[in-house]
């Protein structure tokens, strides 16, 4: 087949690609966004498949095969709580991949090189791509390598690392090696030197070196990073996962997969810009771990955590017309998405009016509670964001927290000297009562005191949430 | 573990008095609360509970008071004891009542003579943690429905204005003097009746509240400093002769217009003020309905007869009733019971039974009267600021011009930010442009493109669709599977490897992130 085809059948799969993602503005497109992604992707296979260039095609599609089956398998098992680990372990094997294929197009430009004029023009494919090129391009092509192995390498520990916070196989506290940050900036000034000596054709070994570098670089960065900042630093790495293909097509000329990289980067990038700025902190610092320094001492906080037991909130539910849950981590942990869906299910069908209230970095995935929600079966018309909600909590009657803490903070507005000042948090103390379901009294990911469970139109609900709710659920019918 | 306690319940001795401090429901839920419930026989029957009731919820039937006064180790009543229940106060027994403390030192000193404890359910704080408990607000509601009822059954006409076959009907005008708790009732039922409401009240800070329940607030002419009720625990308190003037003068302004006035005006612990003279009255339509709320303490319009209704010379009908929650017997009891039962609730921590009669609590503190031979009224001002307690700072309304120059300003800022991002990206692919050779250039120009794509398309996501994104995108990134294929031909064996690995990985990929995606979208249900 000629390139024209493969180019043609190129800009159809990227057409494809950016209605996938522009169809996932409502939940309804989505459904059929879907499919554009998959006829995309798999337009963009067979192309490549039956393109100039192309060899072992059994072999390919044997392991295509193989992992498809295991991509099945994992894709029906998973429980949507995992969600999180699930995509951190993806961008890991994305990351991976980008590592091989730079070394890969490393090692066909060092083999091309080396071959006589005459064997050159009888190459096909990359190698044939590679023949051609000048000297200088040549060098640029080292560049992109270099850049797309370097992004590739940190995407895959990165993505292990926190696979393994969110999996709760690693801890999920920020930990740092002596020395901090500074070992991650050594490292990267040691790979840019590291970069000028490839260029200047030091061999393979600067490039192995850097690898390690970066992958080094990944595991030290991401385990710095504490749990409730996962949302971000799962975006960044879709992000990064994003830009590594993009520079691996650079150095293959391969269109498309700049188009798709460029696309998921983007999208990864303005993902975690929400994040950041729903948390109101700039990406550095959540890349660099940790709160800032508070600016005074923190307000006290007056009055008492009153508990309440189940009797008391199902009067209160009871006499409610209008009901908004606020879930957070704490649901996701205690698997209470169900429970949550039944109490919803039973209050509205007493005609009360319940909806749910999402702040933009509750739970450890960008709209990770929302899927938790649908799992359970709650209509998403009745789940709203902040800024919907937000302006309603006055005339709320009752509001039911559940696992959430930082982000119905008062002191985020209240009090200029929080660590958490100025970062937006659904103002659910302004309704007339609010019921915390809660385990303990500790305090949340921030380590800061919670000047709502002190309020007086708050009771604290202690207990597991799911065994909260269920208890809750025996006595409403 | 001590024994439970007994709550117990005797019939009200006070003449006309219908109501009942407990109900069988009230019963069950003290006995929740580790309690053993009492009532006298009969006790319920005015307000529409059986003996029967009571013993199906549990509650032991007692045949006389003496032995329901002598069982029972804490007694709820609704009106003050007399003299003759006051005897059978002991040492430790808890009355819970209202006790009418500041006219009622006479029983006050009784019942500390005999060293029982003694909760007045009038003096509970107005804050908002004490609302549940707060009999006054309950029978005061009930009240103020029940003066519209009481005022429609003396009129002659409707509430409503009808365009009839017959003829138009103009509907009835209904003035409410006091918009407190009571006032707002009457003002809620008068206008659901479809009479057209004004009401008036001292705190101009209720005005907001009067509106929404869809009354007019009449509004003074007046100058000086009017009174900010929060200060007084939300009541309201004496007026400066001046302004008691001007409210006199806005109200003869309005007499002869008025069908119905319901005066609800009281200043707690002093006799109610008059308000409604003779020549406002005089000046009425006949037929007109005058209902005092306040009778018990005199009457606001000059005239009344406590518990009786009286007809003036012009026609106008004035009725001085004083019992009407106790008129309203089986909703004012199963209100006031449950008032009762919140503040048990909260004299009873542990939910065993025993109380536990906290004095640092301040809705305890503030209702005890007498506690362990001791005098404790009146109690010492709540340590927490009442209701309304800040006047709402409106932001700045602002002008047209204001706003189109801030919008023009916003437009500036917006297009400067955007030139100087292009002019510097422009620049920047300029300077890209004049080293790298035209190949390079062929893929940027689509790298850039794409971003650009990329970021305008993406802003559209749904916040709730995050998570099928991020798998979208992971799937879609499995697109570097090309270079892999594209490399899997070569003639090196380490090559292969390598790019064989790299497809299999991909695989997983695209495989798993778009079926995971369709997973959760399908999960994703309109109600």
């Amino acid at each position: 087949m000629e390139f024209g085809f493969t180019t043609a059948a190129y800009v159809v799969a990227a057409v494809l690609f950016i209605l996938s993602l522009g169809g996932l503005s409502g939940q309804e497109s989505a459904k059929r966004a879907v499919w554009y992604g998959i006829a995309g992707m798999a337009l963009a296979v067979v192309a490549t498949l039956i393109g100039p260039g192309s060899g072992l095609w059994l072999l390919s599609l044997v392991l295509i095969a193989g992992g498809g089956i295991i991509g099945y398998y994992v894709a029906q098992r998973v429980q949507m709580t995992e969600m999180p680990q699930l995509v951190a372990a993806m961008h890991s094997l994305v990351g991976l991949a980008a590592v091989f294929v730079g070394f890969n197009a490393y090692i066909e430009l060092g083999r091309v090189l080396t071959m006589g004029s005459e064997e050159r023009e009888a190459l096909e494919g990359f190698a044939a791509i590679l023949a051609h090129k000048s000297p200088v391009e040549q060098s640029i092509l080292k560049v992109e390598v270099f850049l797309g192995v370097f992004i590739g390498a940190i995407t895959f520990t990165g993505s292990v690392v926190a696979f393994g916070k969110l999996a709760g196989k690693i801890t999920s506290k920020a930990e740092k090696l002596p020395g901090g940050h500074m070992l991650n900036a050594g490292a990267g000034i040691l790979s840019l030197i590291l970069l000028i000596l490839f260029l200047n054709g030091a061999g393979i070994w600067t490039l192995i070196l850097m690898t390690l570098l970066a992958f080094f670089i990944g595991y030290h960065l991401i385990m710095g990073i504490g749990g409730a900042d996962m949302p971000v630093v799962v975006s960044m790495l879709n992000s990064y996962s994003g830009w590594a293909a993009a520079a691996i097509g650079f150095s293959l000329g391969n269109d498309l997969l700049i188009v798709v990289g460029a696309l998921v980067g983007s999208s990864g990038a303005i993902l975690s810009y929400i994040m950041c700025k729903a948390m109101n902190r700039s990406f550095v610092s959540v890349i660099l771990g940790g709160f800032g320094n508070t600016t005074g001492p923190a307000m006290e906080v007056e009055g008492e955590q009153i508990a309440i037991d189940a009797d008391g909130v199902i009067t209160a539910l009871d006499d409610a017309d209008s009901v908004i849950i606020v879930p957070g981590y704490g649901m996701a942990v205690a698997q209470a998405q169900q429970s949550v869906s039944e109490l919803t299910k039973r209050l509205r069908a007493k005609g009360k009016n319940v909806r749910f209230a999402i702040h933009p970095v509750a739970g450890r995935l960008p709209g990770h509670m929302n899927v938790l929600l649908a799992e359970a079966k709650v209509p998403y018309d009745i789940v709203m964001e902040m800024d919907e909600i937000n302006d309603d909590f006055p005339d709320t009657d009752v509001v039911i927290v559940i696992g959430s803490n930082d982000i119905v903070n008062p002191a985020a507005q209240e009090d200029p000297n929080s660590p958490i000042a100025g970062m937006p948090v659904l103002e659910v103390w302004k309704a007339k009562q609010v019921f915390v379901s809660k385990r303990g009294q500790g305090t949340g990911y921030s380590g800061i005191e919670n000047p709502l469970f002190y309020k007086e139109n708050t009771r604290m609900f202690y207990g597991d949430a799911k065994a909260s709710l269920d208890k809750l659920l025996t006595q409403i019918s | 573990m001590p024994e439970a306690l007994k709550i117990g319940t005797p019939k009200e001795t006070f003449p006309g008095e219908a109501r009942v401090a407990m109900t069988p429901d009230s019963a069950k839920q003290l006995q929740k609360l580790g309690y053993s419930c009492l009532i006298q026989s009969g006790a319920g029957a005015a307000a529409g509970f059986s003996d029967k009731a009571y013993e199906d919820a549990g509650v032991e039937v007692i045949k006389t008071a003496a032995s329901l006064w002598k069982k029972s180790d804490i007694v709820t009543k609704v009106r003050q004891p007399d003299e003759k229940e006051a005897r059978h106060l002991t040492k430790g027994k808890t009355l819970i009542s209202f006790f009418n403390p500041g006219g009622n030192e006479a029983g006050m000193e009784a019942a500390r003579a005999k060293g029982a404890n003694v909760i007045a359910m009038e003096m509970v704080p107005r804050i908002s943690r004490a609302q549940k408990m707060d009999a006054l607000s309950s029978m005061a509601n009930i009240a103020g429905y029940r003066t519209v009822i009481e005022a429609g059954n003396n009129f002659g006409r409707f509430f409503t204005g009808q365009i009839t076959a017959a003829g138009k009907v103009p509907p009835a005008k209904v003035l409410v003097v006091g918009a407190g708790v009571a006032g707002l009732a009457a003002i809620g039922t008068a206008t659901s009746l479809g009479a057209v409401t004004y009401a008036f009240d001292v705190r101009p800070e209720v005005a907001e509240q009067v509106e929404s329940m869809g009354a007019e607030f009449v509004y003074l002419d007046f100058e000086e400093e009017q009174q900010d009720g929060a200060a007084s625990g939300g009541y309201a308190s004496v007026s400066s002769p001046e302004f008691r003037e001007a409210q006199l003068a806005k109200f003869r302004e309005l007499a002869p217009e008025m069908d119905i006035v319901i005066t609800t005006a009281l200043i707690p612990n002093r006799p109610a003020p008059k308000l409604w003279l003779e020549d406002m009255i005089a000046a009425m339509k006949p037929g007109s309905v005058i209902v005092d709320l306040a009778a018990e303490r005199g009457g606001n319009a000059e005239g009344t007869v406590p518990d009786e209704k009286v007809v003036t010379a012009n026609g106008v009908t004035i009725v001085g009733y004083t019992d009407f929650p106790s008129r309203m017997a089986s909703q004012a009891s199963t209100l006031y019971a449950t008032n009762i039962r919140h503040m048990l609730s909260d004299l009873t921590p542990e939910k065993d039974g025993q109380i536990v009669h906290n004095m640092e609590d301040d809705v305890i503190r503030g209702a005890t009267v007498t506690y362990q031979g001791e005098i404790t009224f009146p109690p010492p001002p709540p340590k927490v600021q009442a209701i309304a307690a800040k006047p709402k700072e409106k932001p700045k309304e602002l002008t047209p011009e204001e706003k189109r120059a801030q919008e023009v300003a916003a437009f500036k800022a917006q297009t400067k930010q955007q030139v100087s991002l292009l002019v510097g990206g422009g620049l920047l692919l300029l300077l890209v442009g004049l080293i790298a050779p035209a190949s390079f250039m062929q893929h940027f120009i689509v790298f850039v493109l794409a971003v650009f794509v990329g970021f305008q398309v993406i802003w559209n996501v749904s916040h709730s669709l995050h998570t099928p994104l991020m798998a979208v995108t992971n799937a879609i990134s499995s697109i570097i599977i090309l270079g892999a294929m594209m490399q899997i031909g070569s003639g090196s064996f380490l090559v292969i490897l390598l790019a064989g690995l790299s497809v299999f990985m991909a695989g997983i990929n695209i495989f798993g992130g778009f079926l995971v995606t369709r997973r959760m979208l399908a999960m994703f249900q309109k109600s």
